[in-house]
């Protein structure tokens, strides 16, 4: 009971603090469904059927009406609070000091019903969602998977309605499933439904069938079954080629970016992930990579204008010689000295190239314009649509490289040193060249990504070199999983590229992506594609206390 | 005579240990102490300028260099008891301040502020405190107190997290726009000293971070609850053995860093006159170079590394680049600033007053 009004409590206060910020309001520009349900309403009712759900979950001895009875008590609170803020709005004008409690922010809580029926509307509407999150927690499993996935993809199918609309007028027969499936605003009613019914029927047939399908895998002879394989990788690899012409100029860009990312956070995984060495300003050798490439191509400056292909290697070992040579200072730092001296170099870069000072030869705030796109044989890597093939190109370079190294001598030894520097050392490994050539792998890979960045772009500004690029990459690191090389790739298309699919809804962007760094490292902390022997390491004291259970368990039986 | 001998022992045992990375570093060292000494020397003879730009430096200096050390304050005690870089500090810097801006605006719509200007300044002051407060220890509580035993790197993107979320929390209550911090009338002005002449609110800046610094300073050392503090960060164990509550002292800390940085956030609102959702981040990284600088965990060494700081980027530019012949100096000042850090920390691998003994394992 106190739990059920405490998550009660919390869900009000959420909701109130997603009202005021403005979120529901904008949200509510755009239907789900057209005509039946916008943004706005379907984000209110998430956070209360949430709430419904933890409080059902958290009932002590799991009867099912005092499970539907505290759910109920959570969802009228939130929808209490909610009727709290409509009414102290309707009495004081909160305009004054939060610029977005608007009248249409009341309307829309009220359901454009006035104050008094509105309130009423709202306990009712909490409530119900509380019972109704109650039930789905009452609800065996499948139904309860089925029932999620399904629904999941249909409110997926309305906020990425912008993204989704475009693609499939891309292809001729599909634009008809376009139209039936979507208006100007939302989905229509058929097709959401349709989309539910089909989701759930796969889901179903999965898990009637999935079992089935896998163990006949499995059972196939080694030589049909690595065939099988073969060609899955083959698919993928056909899959990765043809992607940017399928999905049009705006989705490629966004693998473009998503790309550097991976590019980036793979170099950054050296560092960090292998060896251990929180580098804050790892923005640094990007700005290098990028600056050596301008300055060396762009005729603007007119010093030399190499082409692309002439200029890389020269980016590359610049990459590596500023990575030792920033390196060296830091060797004897540990931990957060290392981290702040590391942003600490990442600014004095970005400074240095902004001033002018140095204006002359890195062209200052205005930066370098006119680099060259890189192009082979006629073909020019001019769009986004053919950078992609580019950077694709680099990342399987460094995906394979990276895994070599990873099970290289070189690459133990950076293990060695993450986990104990001390031991290693008397192990006989030399922490200096082993740091210095972490540092100056993740450098070189990093100014190869800053190569590409800057050819892609055409010019290059200080403005790009902020600390707050060296902190997302970071954060793509560990919220993929720490050294893990898959996890760099579903960190950098969780985090940079989900935001930037996102973008109109870019003033909340940030926000969102906050909260989500919260919730998963509190949820998931060793990351969303673990190594191996990190998972284990996030979840031994569970295994211990599992282990302690079964053998007490054996014990008393 | 003995004596003797165990120094030539001693000097023989430090050749030894010496190895190539040290030499290149005191190389890197001196090349930069030899180049700010010959800056320095260059622009003294030049005399562009005199001793009164030299001593409005000085004071500037010191009044940023003071909202620094307040804010430093607050990571370092943090860092002192979990271990951890708290991130979003410096969004807990900007809350308290941009809270604080309607009341002041109310205030000074009203012409309360210009009648009643000292108690005006007070409520701005508990208001800014207040909130500052309540968002550290709310912080504390959601996103810090379930990742007290996680690896070191959790709680360090938890608290990124944290501040792109608050940042855009108060973006969302309060707007995008600058705010203009009303004028405080008996803060304009200047006061004479002698021939020098010292601008009336970087003089109460000054003063006011400098009574707060003591008051937390003995706060910390002669109190109880200070004691406690320091126990906790210690060794958490063995002062719960000896009956401390420790969450209660977590709790603290951050209630100290919170007020710390509220009042440090209003002295940087009078000194700069505005607010803004993302002012906190560049102060904040300042503020924690400052505390790293000073050496992290340590009270007095993040005052000392922070009034370090605000001197080092007032003061330097024109003194080490503009004898150099160097364009523009003042946009180089952020880089003066991390070089000194790195300069430090070269030398120092634990900052200033960081102990060399105990090298805490990161």
């Amino acid at each position: 009971m106190k739990q059920a009004i405490k998550i009660g409590l919390i869900g009000g206060v959420v909701e109130i603090l997603l009202s005021l910020i403005g979120m529901v309001e904008a949200f509510s520009q755009r239907d789900i469904i057209a005509h039946v349900i916008s943004m706005g309403h379907t984000l209110l009712i998430i956070v209360a059927l949430f709430m419904g759900y933890l409080a059902a979950k958290r009932t002590p001895g799991k009867g099912s009406l005092w499970v539907l009875a505290n759910s109920f008590l959570s969802g009228l609170i939130v929808g209490g609070l909610v009727s709290l803020l409509v009414i102290v709005g309707s009495l004081i004008d909160l305009r004054k000091v939060f610029v977005n409690a608007m009248p249409v922010l009341y309307e829309l809580l009220t359901f454009k019903q006035g104050t008094q029926i509105g309130v009423f509307l709202l306990l009712g509407a909490g409530a119900l969602s509380g019972v109704l999150a109650g039930l789905f927690f009452l609800s065996p499993k499948l139904l309860r998977r089925v029932l999620l996935i399904s629904l999941g993809s249909v409110v997926g199918a309305g906020v990425l309605q912008d993204l989704l609309r475009p693609t499939f007028s891309l292809w001729g027969p599909l634009a008809i499933i376009n139209e039936w499936l979507f208006t100007a605003n939302g989905l229509t009613i058929q097709g959401a439904i349709g989309l539910f019914v089909l989701i759930a029927a796969l889901l179903l047939f999965w898990s009637r069938k999935g079992s089935v399908i896998q163990t006949g895998f499995r059972q196939l002879p080694p030589a049909p079954q690595r065939i099988l394989k073969m060609s899955g990788i083959l698919i993928l690899v056909f899959i990765l080629l043809i992607l940017p012409q399928v999905l049009g100029l705006f989705l490629s860009e966004v693998f473009t970016i998503v790309g550097l990312y991976v590019l980036l956070g793979l170099g950054l995984n050296i560092v960090v992930g292998y060896a251990g060495l929180l580098d804050l300003g790892y923005v640094a050798f990007f700005a290098i990579g990028s600056y050596t490439t301008a300055v060396l191509t762009s005729p603007e400056l007119g010093f030399f204008s190499l082409s692309f292909w002439e200029a890389l290697p020269f980016v590359i070992v610049m990459g590596v010689f500023s990575g030792v040579l920033l390196g060296t200072p830091v060797l004897k730092m540990r931990g957060d000295y290392l981290a702040i001296a590391t942003l600490g170099f990442g600014e004095i870069i970005r400074i240095l190239v902004l001033s002018d000072f140095l204006r002359p030869w890195l062209g200052g705030a205005q930066g370098i314009g006119k680099i060259p796109k890189a192009s082979i044989a006629g073909f020019e890597f001019a769009g986004p649509q053919q950078i992609y093939y580019l950077i694709l190109a680099g990342c399987l370079l460094v995906i394979f490289i990276s895994l070599r190294l990873r099970d290289s001598r070189l690459g133990r030894a950076w293990m060695a040193m993450r986990e104990d520097e001390d031991v290693a050392q008397a192990m006989g490994i030399n922490l200096v060249a082993t740091k210095l050539l972490a540092f100056a792998t993740g450098a070189g890979f990093s100014a190869l990504s800053g190569a590409i960045f800057a050819t892609k772009l055409s010019s290059v500004y200080p403005h790009s070199f902020n600390v707050m690029i060296s902190i997302n990459i970071v954060c793509v690191i560990i919220v993929g999983g720490m050294g893990s090389i898959p996890g760099v790739i579903v960190g950098a298309a969780a985090l940079v590229g989900l935001p930037e699919l996102l973008r109109e809804f870019a003033e909340y962007r940030l926000f969102v992506y906050g909260a989500a760094l919260v919730a998963m490292m509190l949820l998931r902390p060793e990351g969303l594609w673990p190594e191996a022997v990190h998972r284990r390491e996030f979840h031994e004291e569970e295994e211990k206390e599992a282990e302690s259970k079964s053998s007490l368990e054996l014990k008393s039986g | 005579m003995w004596g003797e001998k165990n120094k030539i022992f001693m000097l023989k045992r430090w050749i030894e240990r010496i190895t190539p990375t040290d030499v290149v570093m005191w190389f890197i060292g001196g090349a930069i102490l030899l180049l700010i000494f010959w800056g320095s020397t260059a622009t003294l003879t030049a005399k562009t300028y005199t001793v009164y730009h030299w001593f409005d430096f000085i004071i500037f200096g010191l009044a940023q260099g003071s909202i620094y050390a307040l804010i430093a304050m607050g990571y370092t005690m943090v860092y002192g008891i979990l271990r951890m870089i708290n991130f979003a500090h410096s969004e807990v810097f900007m809350s308290g301040p941009y809270t604080a801006y309607y009341v002041a605006a109310a205030f000074y719509s009203s012409g309360f502020l210009d009648q009643y200007p000292i108690f005006s300044l007070i409520m701005i002051f508990l208001v800014s405190m207040a909130t500052s407060t309540l968002i550290a220890v709310l912080l504390e509580r959601i996103a810090y107190r379930p990742l007290r035993t996680a690896p070191r790197l959790i709680p360090l993107i938890t608290a990124i997290g944290a501040s792109f979320f608050l940042q855009y929390t108060f973006r969302g209550f309060y707007g995008s726009g600058f705010q203009a911090y009303p004028v405080v009338k008996i803060l304009e002005g200047e006061w004479a000293l002698g021939e020098f002449r010292i601008l009336k609110f970087q003089a109460v800046v000054i003063v006011a971070a400098a009574i707060l610094m003591a008051a937390l300073y003995t706060f910390v050392q002669r109190t109880r609850l200070g004691k406690a503090i320091r126990a906790v960060s210690e060794d958490k164990e063995t002062s719960s053995l000896m009956g401390i509550d420790i969450d209660r002292m977590i709790v603290t800390t951050f209630v100290i860093g919170g007020m710390s940085a509220g009042a440090a956030g209003v002295l940087y609102a009078l000194m700069f006159k505005q607010v803004h959702f993302f002012m906190g981040f560049i102060p904040g990284i300042k503020a924690f170079t400052a505390a790293v600088l000073g050496g992290i965990g340590n009270i007095p060494g993040a005052m000392l590394g922070g009034i370090f700081l605000g001197l080092v980027e007032s003061v330097g530019p024109s003194l080490f680049l503009d004898g150099l012949g160097i364009v523009a100096p003042y946009q180089l000042k952020d880089a003066i600033a991390f070089i000194m850090l790195v300069l430090v920390l070269i030398f120092r691998p634990t900052g200033i007053l960081g102990e060399r003994l105990v090298v805490k394992k990161a």
